[in-house]
């Protein structure tokens, strides 16, 4: 070759994408991905294609055939459906031609022909696709004449879905869901050919954390929602895109009413947070903002007992307090919004408070968002992640969701360090357990191992950390990380605090100042030292694990305010307590466990006379002739922007009300101070106090369809353990230490390690945080017949 | 309602262990229930769903797929008698009509003795022997009233027992690959290169 | 227990003076065990493989043309050669599941003659490269499966199955596998689904060609029984030997089964591509033609699945390349023949309602349509029919397969045969299935129906109103 008069480098060779190719719908020509689906393509580019089974967020089953479509094939067109056929270079497709035509209605006919005609009750008719694409793509008329499938009518299949077998169109995707999203797989095809019908095992409900869903995707009204059973139709429905806050992750959903009442919430696919999916908890806690035990005006002590009072009042009493000159205290805000949060710490600025903290002593320091920082996403897309954190099935669903599927479809090898079983274990690459206290040690052990350690050598690693046991001091996981990321320097960090708003109160002026965490307010209060305790959407009381720590601050505080929706167990020792709008009834911004800050809005008019946060703040600082000058929402976020600008940027942006900003303020690792533990003595086991989806909190405890779903007190321990205490299955056992004793049902399960007793938090029935003090890196316990 | 036997646990693992995937072994398991109670109990499944790594939605969801699960008694003999083209060609209709006169139960039905369970079936694979029946997966050929009489006859007085095992079992024969002898499962994650033999040489 | 055939213990299954390429050992009493069927000649067709490299053994399978005898007549040879390359590991699934109304022949296969199957799987598993070999034999089928079951345990315990087959270094399990009756799983991807234990519903082609993406994800060849039990033979006679008999196209012969209104019904193994149906249905040799003096009315060429053919076809050879512009298929070697006693719409019943119950459910245009068929057909033979249901019939049919659906040509009616294949709006072909005796007969013995239905009174809409 000769090597003269190549053009090379004159005209530089425009990069080609291996991937792209070029199709051809209805002769408009379309860019596509190889390996995208001819539905996909078609939706990106306006063509709607209709469909019964396909669900962009689960695999393709091709069962309804309503997706046909013709293709140009070397023998003339053929018909294929969308949903399976990937795009191909040239590929020519018509969707609306006198075969595809005909094909629909063949299909919308036949799907009618077993489906009742009772529209006019179903709970989805106004919103069914059944319905809709009968209209739009159906023959107009069923020659059908033969009898109908009967089955009996709607049928419970869980205490929150309702099957009407008689109206399902057997598309699987409630049970494709089940199986391959949640990982629950408690409905199943049933029977078969015409006889085929979706249904639980004999007494075994589908008591999934996200059965919702598969009333959500359902595309006829097969599957309805307890909570929502005949309580609107469509064409009353008003609806806003929100936030769910009742955990960290922020799923992305729209807020319904009809007649300003809440009545349902649906998940919006946000491509970086939850694809469309909710948990129960978050999608049927509606009920309780609706509940009838909301406070509507506020109340104040007198002669020992509340009553209700005027806000002007009662502003005045505490503002008199606040300007009293003794210490005030802010606890809590992480169930309210960023400006919420801000005001409040703005508040407690002007009165010069040190004491404040949006956490419950049940997180870790806030110093773990000072560390190099992980998306929902980079977890989802790193080569490793690690597990040093509560069951986020439990704690953080949609985490779990998403973390699950990129484990079982994209290769995800999860490390999981834990005291005993969780939902993720069976996806865990390798489960490392440990007890209580010996994190630091189990970290060690998985730097040692040859694999392991190669795995994480291999890059990309994201540590998921967070508090998994309440049991247990924040110290001992805080030493375990900063382990792992001394061996590991490159690793970054996803903290997973569980509370809705956490992160963004933390990061608006509601972080303790100078080690003053809720720990040390409360001692500081029960010394006495506390002149005006205000806990702002907290309830030291039920959520503190050293219920005693949380008994003795509460009574020692001079004057205590409580701003809440409900009469809670520290807001009936309240001094003074004022309604607070709850979620749904104002509009603000919210920051998820990632940083992502994106917006909640206000759908019914608040509750009585109940205000948001940020407004009581704002006006105290006016009685406290500090006024802030802020009258509006928008005047609160103009004043964060200058205080926080990267918040108020990101409340600023048009992507709030989408997918949301991430805000992080991630630098580089702190050391923190190994943690020595004693160790457990033979006969005692080591406790570890952890959350469930559901228990007492008051989102729960107030929604009808939820309150009893709270699996309720016990102790969990190994079989073998179980039985060297010669406790049966249920019996009841004590569970004692020094500081206390309680009597609970011991459960055997093993999912349990030997030496280990698990006790959910929070439950109905006997409560275990007497057990527990602050300061004690580890809680052990014995275990006895009664 | 009854749980698998130890004796049927042993095998239940055996057959397992053939396969790369626990959960292939659902039907053999199902088929090993049922021959243990007749047909395929509650408890029967969950215990299975538990040895195989499914729900007990899922097996369930599975067993009922299939004609031969049954999921409540039947009696020690089922009879089926083919319907489909050839052996109706061959008159089934009247043998079916004159099955259900001489056992008086109707399709799908079981005689009140608990014996003798009718079922209509489809296409048994005996079509040149039309019309044919199944007796617990046992043929009878050509059958005509009286031979069907005579059939009923012998298993009410017991003249088949030995021939015919009761309802659940289906090969009286089970495959059992010694340790010294099989090859071993190959699956996928454990297998990432072509098989030895394949190395362009003879292997004899 | 009445029983035909040349032998009591081989009843339905005729021998005759044709080469005998599957069923040499038919006639010997204790052709299934080990002993006779290594005094036989067995498991030389083995050892003369292995003697081989493998690939050689491949070529050889794929230069004789074995035709799939399972239905859809795919070279074995090429399927072997259709997986991607380097995944690894590979199954063999045998397809022991026959159901397809009017087949039976991998049945006798497997109780007269396991071994002869056992050593089909070895060559295929040693040509193709196949780490494990699964067998599924029908639920239903008791005796097949004690069969296989001793035939394995003998051949495991004489080093033929197992740990190094007979001292090579090749190995490789066979692995009984048995169903729980359900036809549908006689379909491929179907049969792969049932044998991970699930529901036994078809996966969609594409993308789930077993061949690519099988059995646990991998590479898997589904070979019929009748397929593999081709092999031992091939192995020692060679693909020259094979390809001698029969057509180039369709090479070596093949097991059919005629039953229905002919004088001795019965399973014959012919000589594939020159045998016609003529030879078959009124050969001496064969089913000596029509019972009781009777004449031919129609007769179902491949299977429950294919549409009919009338007496004008009966000079068509067992020959893919002429049944299929005919208008109709060879399937699974299963002819059905119907005198002129037949009530047609109710022998098309008997299959449609087969196909119908058999629907796994998967697919909308089966599930409902299958059934709205039987609906329909089942009104119209208990007399209550319209002349509607008959056009709703194909109706309903067009949203099973749209446009022309494959018939023969008759003379009487004057028409042509509109040739094979159909489109399809399903996922597998038991939804065309249902439809297809349906259009067969009604295209056929249109006059039939006629006489059957009641011509329906169209009373406008307005008129009842007006009388109110
Ligand atoms: C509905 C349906 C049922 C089938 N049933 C059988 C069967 O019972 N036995 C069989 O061998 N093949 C059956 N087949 C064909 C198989 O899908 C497959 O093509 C065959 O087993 C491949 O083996 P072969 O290439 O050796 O013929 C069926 C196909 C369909 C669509
Ligand atoms: S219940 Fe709804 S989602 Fe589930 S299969 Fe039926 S139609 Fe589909
Ligand atoms: S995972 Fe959290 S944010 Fe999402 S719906 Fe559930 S509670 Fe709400
Ligand atoms: S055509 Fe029938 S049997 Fe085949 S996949 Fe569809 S529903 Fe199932
Ligand atoms: S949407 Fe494609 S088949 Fe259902
Ligand atoms: S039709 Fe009855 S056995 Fe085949």
């Amino acid at each position: 070759m000769s090597t003269t008069e190549t053009n090379a480098g004159e005209t530089p060779e425009v990069p080609v994408d291996p991937n792209a190719v070029s199709i051809s719908i209805n002769g408009r020509s379309v860019a596509a991905r190889k390996g995208e689906l001819i539905i996909a393509a078609a939706d990106r580019e306006g063509e709607y294609i209709p469909r019964f089974c396909y669900h962009p967020r689960m695999s393709s089953v091709g069962m309804c055939r309503q997706c046909l479509v013709e293709v140009e094939g070397p023998r003339g067109p053929m018909m294929v459906v969308s949903c399976m056929t990937p795009v191909a270079d040239g590929q020519v497709v018509r969707t609306e031609t006198e075969q595809v035509k005909r094909a629909q209605e063949g299909m919308i006919e036949m799907l009618l022909a077993n489906h009742p005609l009772d529209c006019p009750v179903c709970d989805t008719g106004g919103e069914c696709p059944l319905q809709d694409q009968a209209f739009s793509h159906g023959p107009g008329e069923s020659r059908f004449v033969e009898e109908k499938r009967h089955y009996e009518k709607p049928i419970p299949i869980s205490d929150l879905v309702f099957l009407d077998r008689e109206r399902c169109i057997l598309c699987d995707r409630c049970t494709r869901f089940a199986r391959e999203v949640a990982g629950d797989p408690l409905i199943s095809f049933t029977q078969r050919g015409n006889n085929t019908q979706v249904m639980t095992f004999p007494d075994e409900p589908f008591a999934s954390y996200f059965s919702g869903n598969t009333v959500q995707i359902c595309p006829v009204g097969a599957l309805t929602a307890q909570p929502y059973r005949f309580k609107a139709r469509p064409w009353d429905l008003e609806q806003r895109e929100s936030t769910c806050t009742t955990c960290s992750v922020g799923c992305r959903t729209v807020v319904q009413s009809s007649r300003d009442e809440l009545v349902r919430y649906q998940g919006v696919d946000s491509d970086p947070v939850n694809w469309g999916w909710m948990c129960d908890r978050g999608r049927f806690n509606f009920q309780s903002v609706n509940s009838e035990d909301r406070l509507g005006t506020p109340l104040m002590r007198r002669d020992g007992s509340l009553a209700a009072t005027s806000w002007s009042v009662a502003l005045d009493a505490v503002a008199r307090e606040m300007r009293s000159g003794g210490a005030v205290a802010v606890l809590g805000g992480s169930r309210g919004t960023n400006e919420d949060a801000f005001m409040w710490g703005l508040l407690a600025d002007a009165v010069g408070s040190t004491m404040r903290d949006a956490q419950m002593d049940d997180g870790l320091p806030s110093s773990v968002f000072s560390l190099p920082q992980a998306t929902i996403d980079s977890a989802c897309a790193a080569g490793t992640v690690v597990l040093l954190a509560p069951d986020l099935k439990e704690e953080l669903p949609v985490l779990h969701i998403r973390l699950r599927d990129a484990a079982t479809r994209h290769g995800l090898r999860i490390i999981e360090i834990a005291s005993h079983d969780t939902g993720l274990t069976p996806h865990a690459w390798r489960s490392v357990r440990c007890e209580p206290g010996a994190q630091q040690d189990a970290v060690r052990s998985v730097l040692a191992d040859a694999e392991m350690s190669a795995q994480l050598a291999g890059g990309n690693v994201v540590v998921v950390v967070g508090r998994a046991n309440l049991a247990e001091s924040a110290a001992t996981t805080m030493a375990a990380l900063d382990g792992l990321l001394s061996a590991v320097p490159a690793a970054t960090v996803l903290p997973v605090l569980r509370r809705g708003n956490v992160r963004g109160a933390l990061g608006l002026g509601l972080a303790p100042v100078d080690g003053n965490d809720t720990a040390s307010v409360l001692e500081a209060a029960a010394g006495g030292k506390v002149a005006c305790l205000v806990l702002l959407g907290a309830d030291p009381l039920s959520d503190v694990a050293d219920a005693d720590l949380a008994r003795r601050g509460i009574a020692g505080a001079r004057f205590v305010v409580a701003v809440d929706t409900f009469l809670t167990r520290s807001a009936a020792q309240a001094d003074v307590v004022l309604p607070a709008a709850a979620y749904g009834e104002k509009d603000g911004t919210t920051t998820n466990l990632e940083g992502r800050v994106s917006n909640v809005v206000q759908k019914i008019t608040p509750r009585g006379t109940s205000r948001a946060d940020w407004m009581v703040a704002a006006e105290l600082l006016h009685l406290l002739g500090k006024d802030a000058g802020v009258a509006t929402l928008a005047d609160v976020q103009r004043l964060m922007s200058a205080r926080f600008p990267a918040f108020g940027a990101a409340a600023a942006s048009v992507e709030v009300r989408r997918n949301g900003v991430v805000v992080t303020s991630g630098g580089a690792r702190q050391p923190a101070p190994a943690v020595s533990v004693t160790p457990r003595s033979s006969y005692d086991f080591r406790l570890v106090v952890s959350r469930k989806l559901y228990d007492l909190a008051v989102g729960t405890a107030q929604s009808p369809s939820m309150a009893n779903l709270a699996p309720g007190a016990a102790v969990l321990v190994h079989p073998l353990d179980a039985e060297r205490v010669g406790a049966r299955d249920g019996a009841n056992v004590k569970v004692s230490n020094s500081h206390s004793s309680v009597v609970l049902p011991v459960v055997s399960s093993g999912a349990v390690p030997r030496g280990t007793a698990v006790v959910p938090f929070n439950q109905p029935g006997a409560d275990v945080r007497g057990l527990i003090r602050r300061g004690e890196p580890v809680t052990d316990v014995r275990i006895e017949t009664v | 309602m009854a749980r698998l036997t130890e004796e049927n646990v042993r095998l239940a693992q055996e057959i397992i262990s053939r396969y790369p995937r626990p959960r292939s072994a659902m039907i053999p398991l199902l088929h090993l229930a049922q021959e243990q109670d007749g047909y395929v109990t509650e408890d029967a499944m969950a215990h299975i769903a538990g040895l195989v790594g499914a729900s007990p939605a899922e097996v369930y969801g599975t067993a009922s797929f299939y004609e031969m699960f049954k999921f409540h008694p039947v009696g020690r003999y089922v009879i089926n008698i083919c319907g489909t083209m050839s052996c109706a060609l061959a008159g089934a209709e009247d043998l079916m009509h004159h099955a259900e006169e001489k056992l008086g139960v109707r399709m799908g039905g079981t005689t009140d003795d608990g014996l003798i369970t009718l079922e209509r079936a489809e296409c048994q694979a005996a079509c040149t022997e039309a019309p044919c029946l199944q007796t617990n997966y046992r043929y009878s050929f050509r059958v005509t009233a009286e031979s069907f009489d005579t059939l009923v006859d012998d298993l009410r007085a017991g003249r088949l027992a030995d021939e015919i095992p009761p309802h659940g079992t289906v090969a009286r024969v089970r495959q059992h690959i010694p340790a010294d002898k099989g090859a071993g499962v190959h699956a996928p994650e454990d297998v990432k290169s072509a098989p030895a033999w394949l190395d362009g040489k003879a292997a004899l | 227990m009445s029983a035909g055939g040349t032998n009591s213990f081989a009843p339905g299954f005729y021998e005759g003076d044709r080469p005998r390429i599957v069923t040499s050992r038919f006639g010997l009493e204790d052709s299934h065990t080990l002993a006779r069927f290594v005094a036989t000649g067995g498991y030389e067709g083995l050892r003369r493989a292995l003697g081989r490299p493998a690939g050689e053994v491949h070529d050889e399978v794929r230069s004789a043309t074995v035709l799939g005898r399972g239905g859809a007549g795919f070279p074995a040879g090429t399927k072997w050669g259709l997986t991607p390359q380097e995944v690894w590991p590979r199954y063999l699934v045998v397809n022991g599941d026959e159901s397809e109304p009017g087949t039976y022949k991998d049945r006798l296969l497997m109780e007269r003659d396991p071994h002869q199957l056992i050593e089909g799987c070895l060559i295929a598993c040693y040509a193709a490269g196949l780490s494990q070999c699964f067998l599924y034999i029908r639920g239903e089928m008791a005796l097949a499966q004690e069969r296989v079951a001793t035939a394995l345990n003998d051949a495991y315990a004489a080093g033929y199955v197992g740990r190094n087959i007979l001292g090579s270094g090749f190995s490789v399990d066979i692995v009984l596998h048995w169903g729980a009756g359900a036809y549908v799983v006689g379909e491929e991807t179907a049969l792969i689904e049932s044998l991970e234990g699930n529901r036994g519903m078809p996966r969609l082609k594409p993308p789930y060609f077993p061949a690519a993406i099988g059995l646990y994800g991998q590479p898997t060849i589904v070979n019929n029984v009748e397929t593999l039990a081709n092999l031992p033979w091939l192995m020692v006679n060679g693909a020259e030997a094979y390809t001698a008999i029969g057509t180039p196209t369709s090479p070596g012969t093949r097991m059919v089964a005629v039953s229905g209104h002919v004088k001795r019904p019965g399973v014959y193994e012919i000589v594939n591509g020159t045998t016609t149906f003529r030879d078959l249905l009124f050969g001496e040799e064969f089913c000596g033609g029509m019972r009781d003096g009777r004449t031919l009315k129609a007769f179902v060429p491949g299977g429950g699945s294919a549409p009919w053919f009338l007496p004008d076809q009966l000079d068509l050879p067992f020959e893919a390349s002429q049944v299929g512009p005919a208008g109709s298929m060879l399937g699974s070697g299963a002819v059905m023949v119907m005198d002129d006693t037949t009530d047609i719409p109710r022998a098309a019943l008997t299959l449609t309602r087969f196909y119908a119950h058999e629907s796994c459910g998967k697919c909308t245009p089966c599930r409902e349509g299958g059934t709205w068929l039987e609906r329909i057909l089942s009104r119209i033979v208990d007399g209550k029919g319209t002349d509607a249901d008959l056009d709703q019939l194909m109706e309903v049919g067009q949203s099973i397969c749209p446009g022309a659906f494959p018939h023969a040509s008759s003379e009487r009616l004057g028409i042509n045969a509109t040739p094979f294949p159909y489109r399809m709006n399903t996922i597998c072909f038991v939804g065309p299935s249902a439809f297809a005796p349906v259009h067969s007969a009604l295209t056929l013995f249109r006059e039939e129906f006629d006489a059957r239905v009641t011509r329906r009174i169209h009373i406008p809409v307005s008129a009842v109103g007006a009388a109110q």
